[in-house]
């Protein structure tokens, strides 16, 4: 039987879970990524769920939907569009359309098709796959209720809990169609289920079924896929979102600087899950304190500095706007702290589950009074825990605040990560006071290389002191209003941020001969790259320079940004990183593209504008600027 | 063990106003210190901002003067990570109760083993001269000039409604009393607050007048002790019964009330219905 159906070999397969926001998509999608991840394949996924708490059951507001990128090798986007569409119900097949190839195949729940759920949905007639202009051949129509419910039928399980199920059947059927083992699929809903051994047996039946089922009636299904997983390095692979990867990067960090970890903060989309990770290690010598307000698990943190842990505070952007007081005590303080904020749609509440770049100048300049503090922006979801375990080796070994740059995109999406070795880590070395200081320590006394001053830790005799908001004298540490003193504190507080030692700027692609430089910085990285080998792969000489440290920038940055003839900046707000760039190269006048959709960028939109503008024709500089307003207004809509 | 002076823990030369409640305070808190015995460098003090906040800057410990209102969510983060240092987080009344009053309640409801001062002279001086959130009603200041229109905080009953298991005050210009109630609350293991009633003399002279002299303590104050009954008066023969729903003063002897009927005072009690009638 097997041979006769058409098995596709493909790169790359992007899967789109989508259904009402209780129909567990988020789960299917997680499952069938760890099982990809776990066999070799690379993964990126998307989770895209509504901020509604719980919109209105099988409307189009509270489809929730889950993407998933698998491929042969390395995988850098969830993918614009996807092969596979599930569809659990009428809104999330009306809804989610738009993110299917033309050509993909589409699973939908007849079940959930009915004429209450088409109004719902806002068709105007029972036709609903021709007034989508869908063609039938492309879709698996099963009754998914229906099945689900025979499968489980001599279980007395009650209507409600069966049908919390349905969500396994969907999950069954993908695995067949791409050929997936489902042993990985019943040991991961065994261990999740372990205390719940009735609902494991369940799922594992209806996984099974929906498999089953696929298998059955595959003449209906135009083709199935298999991706193959490319040789990777060996070594243990798990599937890892950003802000697990964050977390983890946080506890590497601590247990290599030989510290206890010290985590404040207050629940905030999207990035309450550090808290909910970190919370869960106290065995580690993890300690969180999920504390009053923003203020206060900034503040805690300082406390925690002070008092000689690693501290650190996540958030999002409007708990940034908070925190802000308090990161400048621990700027003047000079106390190691890392302030995660994991940006999402603003201004205010803004678009809380939706990403974008918009508080790179926030944490840049955000504050009172000359404030400079480092900043790293992480460029994909496992990338976050080196990011995270970077800030802190520079707040530790330079007594600084770090701000770490993720967004709801990388922190919420995932991809497959190998476990590092922790002794393979950079070592860390926190800036401590030496012995020699005894008796006679004044704190603010600096390293002469790195300009850190030494910390003592409460607790130990022979170093007193007080640290204050207040300025102090360079020399003693007591309190000063001198202007000369405040001067030089202001210039030795920057020089001391713009000391940091951050890697070069990288330039992939044609790094030699591009006609065109992309520039992006953070988590836009693999979707850049993507549009990048695209139009390399037609022919085109593009190259990418993604910037990771912003603050201070790589000592080779206008050195990289000189040597192409046209750069364009492409950023997910109104263009601040271009207007950093402006501000700190002489001349520097790049094309810009900006989106604050609230979504990740489209490769296929960044291919088509990119190519009008390698098209562009320029000579002379002057006419690089009148083209480059013509061009960004295009671009800017 | 180590023995400490009240020398050890002196530092600088504090620049408050003469006659600030703040200097009584300073030298009780160092003389308490030193006969808790705790060493300086296990010793943490943590202020906010305003006068009062000064002053960590002259106590020979570790210490960190910090942002405005905060200080209860630093000395929270300190004391968690390093459980042996003894913090004393010193607020006054605008610093605890106005911009950090989210910070003191929840300090007091997360128990966290904090010795928290609250330095209260009814009124913000280190700007000059505005109401604060325990200036009485109608009271004129620089930014009430026809009086306040808002009924102020009661210290202790905020930390009654926060779930607070220790609060204690007196009066800056009592040493003895303060130091007393300094080193209960470093016995006591959880979040402690001890009001310190204190005058300022530029803005808010004798704003606790009836108790800030040894002869106005004699008349008015009442020196609430665990196992002692609630007798107060020049020649203590007033107290406190319980009347209905509330506490009455009466005179020992008169209308035939005895030594014996006075309220005798339970600090322990579970039910906290009559401290809160202390408040």
């Amino acid at each position: 039987m097997e041979e006769q159906i058409e098995v596709k070999e493909l790169d790359n397969v992007v899967v789109h879970f989508s259904g009402d926001s209780g129909d567990g998509m988020q789960l299917a999608g997680n499952i069938f990524t760890t099982v990809s991840a776990t066999v070799g394949n690379g993964v990126s996924t998307f989770p895209d769920y509504p901020a509604d708490i719980r919109a209105p059951q099988g409307s189009l507001t509270g489809v929730s939907g889950f993407q998933v990128h698998i491929g042969a090798g390395k995988v850098y986007t969830p993918g614009d569009r996807c092969d596979v569409l599930v569809a659990m119900n009428a809104a999330a097949l009306k809804m989610q359309y738009r993110h299917c190839k033309p050509n993909g195949t589409i699973i939908i729940d007849t079940d959930s098709f009915g004429q209450r759920d088409l109004q719902k949905a806002e068709f105007r007639s029972d036709d609903y796959l021709g007034e989508m202009g869908i063609d039938p051949d492309r879709v698996v129509a099963c009754p998914i209720t229906k099945m689900v419910k025979d499968c489980l039928a001599d279980t007395g399980m009650d209507n409600k809990s069966m049908l919390k199920c349905r969500n396994m059947f969907a999950l069954g059927l993908v695995c067949w169609l791409f050929n997936r083992d489902l042993t990985l699929v019943n040991n991961y809903l065994e261990k999740k289920f372990k205390k719940k051994p009735a609902i494991a047996e369940a799922n594992i039946r209806v996984v099974q079924a929906g498999y089953d089922y696929g298998h059955n009636v595959h003449a209906s299904v135009p083709n199935t896929y298999r991706v193959e997983s490319a040789v990777k390095e060996p070594g243990r692979y798990m599937d890892i979102t950003g802000n697990k990867a964050t977390a983890y990067g946080l506890m590497a960090a601590a247990e290599r600087a030989g510290l206890r970890l010290f985590l404040g903060s207050y629940p905030i989309t999207p990035a309450t899950d550090i808290l909910h990770e970190l919370a869960k290690h106290k065995s580690m010598g993890v300690t969180t304190v999920q504390c009053e307000d923003e203020i206060a698990g900034c503040a805690s943190a300082i406390g925690a500095a002070f008092a000689g842990a690693l501290a650190a505070t996540s958030t999002s952007g409007p708990g940034i706007c908070l925190k802000s007081e308090a990161m400048n005590l621990a700027l003047i303080d000079e106390l190691p702290l890392v302030i995660v904020d994991v940006q999402r749609g603003g201004p205010s509440t803004g678009m809380p589950t939706k990403s974008e770049q918009t508080d790179l100048l926030q944490v840049l300049y955000g504050r009172n009074g000359e404030s400079p503090m480092p900043v790293i922006a992480a460029t994909s979801p496992t990338d976050c825990f080196d990011a995270a375990y970077n800030a802190c080796k520079i707040a530790l070994e330079h007594m600084t605040p770090v701000v770490l740059l993720t967004d709801a995109f990388i922190a919420n999406g995932s991809s497959a990560w190998k476990l590092p070795n922790i002794e393979e880590l950079p070592e860390i070395h926190p800036h401590f006071v030496t012995e020699d200081q005894k008796y006679k320590y004044t704190p603010y006394k600096r390293d002469p290389e790195t300009l850190a001053r030494y910390w003592a830790i409460p607790g130990t005799e022979g170093y007193t002191h007080i640290l204050g908001g207040l300025e102090k004298d360079g020399e003693t540490g007591s309190i000063s209003t001198d202007p000369e003193n405040h001067d030089k504190m202001d210039r030795l507080r920057w020089d001391k941020v713009a000391r940091i030692p951050v890697p070069d700027l990288k330039v992939l692609g044609d790094e030699k001969d591009a006609d065109l430089l992309i520039v992006g910085f953070g988590s836009s990285y693999g979707h850049l790259y993507s549009a990048m080998e695209e139009l390399r792969a037609k022919g085109h000489k593009v190259a990418l320079a993604q910037f990771k440290y912003v603050n201070p920038l790589p000592k080779n940055t206008a050195e990289v940004l000189a040597r192409y003839k046209k750069v364009v900046v492409a950023e997910q707000n109104l263009g601040q990183l271009a207007a950093l760039l402006r501000i700190r190269i002489n001349h520097f006048a790049p094309y810009q593209y900006n989106q604050v959709k609230g979504q990740p960028f489209v490769v296929s939109e960044l291919v088509t504008t990119f190519e009008k503008l390698l098209k562009l024709h320029c000579q002379k500089k002057r006419v690089v600027r009148s083209i480059q307003r013509y061009f960004s207004k295009r671009v800017y809509k | 063990m180590n023995q400490y002076t009240a020398q050890d823990f002196k530092k600088g030369q504090p620049r408050w106003c003469p006659g600030c409640g703040d200097h009584f305070f300073l030298a009780s808190l160092q003389k308490a210190m030193a006969e808790l015995g705790v060493p300086p460098y296990e010793t943490a003090v943590i202020s906010g901002i305003g006068c009062s906040s000064r002053l960590p800057y002259y106590a020979n410990t570790y210490a960190m003067q910090t942002i405005h209102g905060r200080a209860a969510a630093i000395s929270t983060g300190a004391k968690v990570t390093n459980p042996n240092l003894t913090i004393w987080q010193v607020s006054g009344d605008g610093d605890a109760l106005a911009i950090g009053g989210n910070h003191f309640i929840h300090a007091m409801r997360r128990n966290v083993d904090l010795n928290m001062i609250l330095l209260n002279n009814r009124i913000y001086g280190l700007t000059k001269g505005q109401y604060s959130p325990t200036s009485p009603r109608g009271f004129v200041s620089k930014s009430s000039p026809f009086g306040t229109t808002e009924d102020p905080f009661r210290p202790a009953e905020l930390c009654f409604g926060a779930r607070g298991n220790f609060f204690a005050r007196s009066v800056a210009s009592d040493n003895n009393e303060t130091i007393a109630i300094l080193k209960a609350a470093y016995q006591h293991k959880g979040a402690a607050v001890c009001e310190i009633l204190q005058n300022c003399v530029i803005f808010n002279d004798n704003c606790h007048s009836s108790v800030y002299t040894s002869q106005g303590r004699k008349e008015n104050a009442i020196y609430v002790k665990h196992g002692e009954p609630l007798i107060f008066g020049p020649n203590q023969e007033y107290g406190l019964i319980q009347e209905g729903f509330g506490l009455k003063v009466v005179k020992i002897g008169e209308n035939g009330v005895k030594k014996e009927d006075i309220l005798v005072h339970d600090a322990h009690c579970q039910d906290n219905t009559l401290q809160l009638k202390l408040a």
